[in-house]
């Protein structure tokens, strides 16, 4: 791991992973909203962060001078040889038109409203089972022991990994989590573990399929073709990667935000029927994800001189505060009418499973305010946040109030 | 009164039928499909709207 030498001005040097961002990005972004709007990175190779929602959202909903082969940016400039086009290398988010349509269109049905409602009891019943293991401390971890394991455990079930597999998957999961600041050589001597059990599962529900995410994409064909082993692995990995620490994110956050606000609590544990709606403000309020994209050649765009590989963060959380797009976009209103929120990105690459996220982020909140409908903060200063390009509550000691 | 929902915008963000879900439903892919031929009473007008102003991609239109 490099050490990286501090921020001075975030407008000219940038970095989503310095301790002041990862603390508290909101007064930073609000600076550049003002100041820039696009700010300016060295960093990471070189590359630009817009800071309003007209930027991100011009970026995103634009592929024809943006890629997504490498939607998550890591320490380095990216060559021609780390960006296998058109496919990339976790399909259909490291795709660009015309496969991303292809690949996107087989993996939504799954994850589509109609199968999601049907692993609704099955989440509520996991959350249950985690809170009766909770039991009646007077502190417990509404990170480490709750939010973190609703998310794992629906993934594990989704890609039809064995229970007994438990230990491995959260090995593999930390493995992953990790790989955050890893230089690129680093991630991928750390990923060999993991594809090995990959292609294991692969081989095994070749073998025996049955009812799940894996068998339905090795069955899953393309202009009557079944998809190439790559394909597979790569959308199982990137199910594994965009699933577990978003979600447990989400519901750390909005965990967090209840523990330090009694008065949102109390509305939320005394009217049931806010959920829906009090579900996108935490959306809004604490959007966990941005995203990346590459520069696609030398361009003047958003009145900045971009160049070929350079990056873009996209920071979708940033566009959730923009006050051009939100009234009071500071404030945090939990029966918030009008949201048109963009937690789960904009364009082709809406995130395809934000339909089971909504579900599991909505279940774990009714759930947790149900067993403790009064807590707090045990100690502020014990809550450790993520870093980098989901941001959310680990360590999350809670004190249950009588 | 009609709403409708155009197809090419739409990406599957999936507020319109959770918030109105007499008026809006959705396909295999998770995207918005409007029921039926999108005819509005006043009050399933009130509900477009507020689907309408909840919808991150504006992909959601309403003719008086």
């Amino acid at each position: 791991m490099t050490i990286k030498p501090p921020v001075d001005d975030f407008a000219t040097d940038w970095d989503h992973t310095d301790p002041q961002w990862v603390a508290d990005p909101y007064p930073i972004w609000d600076d550049l909203r003002q100041r820039c709007p696009v700010a300016h990175t060295e960093r990471f190779g070189g590359g630009w962060f817009p800071a309003t929602h007209e930027g991100v959202s011009a970026v995103a909903k634009d592929t024809v001078n943006f890629t997504s082969r490498m939607p998550i940016i890591v320490n380095g400039r990216p060559g021609e040889e780390a960006l296998p086009s058109p496919i990339g290398v976790t399909p259909p988010i490291s795709s660009d038109p015309p496969f991303h349509a292809i690949a996107r269109r087989i993996m939504l049905p799954p994850l589509a409203p109609g199968p999601v409602n049907k692993m609704e009891p099955q989440v509520r019943a996991l959350c249950r089972r985690l809170l009766d293991g909770l039991g009646d401390d007077a502190v417990v971890n509404g990170g480490l022991d709750y939010a973190q394991h609703i998310p794992a455990a629906v993934i594990q079930q989704l890609l039809g990994f064995p229970p007994e597999d438990e230990e491995v998957f959260s090995e593999i999961i930390h493995v992953v989590m990790e790989g955050v600041d890893q230089e690129v050589e680093e991630r991928f001597e750390a990923f060999v573990p993991i594809e090995e059990y990959f292609v294991k599962q692969i081989e095994d529900h070749r073998e025996h399929p049955r009812d799940d995410f894996t068998s339905y994409l090795l069955n899953a064909e393309i202009g009557g073709n079944k998809l190439q082993d790559e394909h597979i692995f790569g959308t199982m990995v990137l199910t594994l990667i965009a699933g577990i620490d978003t979600t447990w994110s989400a519901i750390g956050a909005s965990l967090w935000h209840l523990a330090t606000h009694p008065e949102d609590l109390a509305r939320l544990v005394n009217e049931p029927d806010l959920m829906p709606v009090a579900v996108e403000e935490f959306l809004r309020f604490y959007a966990p994800v941005s995203m990346a994209r590459l520069v696609k050649h030398d361009m003047e765009y958003l009145g900045c001189p971009m160049k070929e590989y350079d990056w873009i963060l996209l920071g979708f959380p940033a566009a959730n505060r923009d006050p051009a797009v939100f009234e009071d976009a500071d404030r945090f209103i939990i029966d918030r009418a009008e949201n048109r929120h963009v937690a789960f990105g904009l364009g082709i690459h809406r995130c395809a499973g934000s339909n089971l996220a909504r579900m599991e982020l909505r279940v774990a909140i009714e759930e947790f305010i149900a067993r403790y409908p009064r807590f707090e903060l045990a100690d502020p200063l014990e809550v450790t946040w993520s870093k980098g390009t989901v941001r959310g509550p680990r360590n999350l000691p809670l004190r249950v109030l009588a | 009164m009609k709403v409708s929902i155009d197809a090419d915008i739409c990406q599957g963000q999936g507020r319109c039928f959770s918030i109105a879900p007499r008026i809006f439903t959705f396909d295999d892919l998770g995207n918005g499909v409007v029921i039926a031929d999108g005819t509005l009473t006043d009050q399933g007008l009130e509900l477009a709207r507020l689907a309408q102003s909840n919808c991150p991609e504006h992909a959601i239109f309403i003719e008086e």
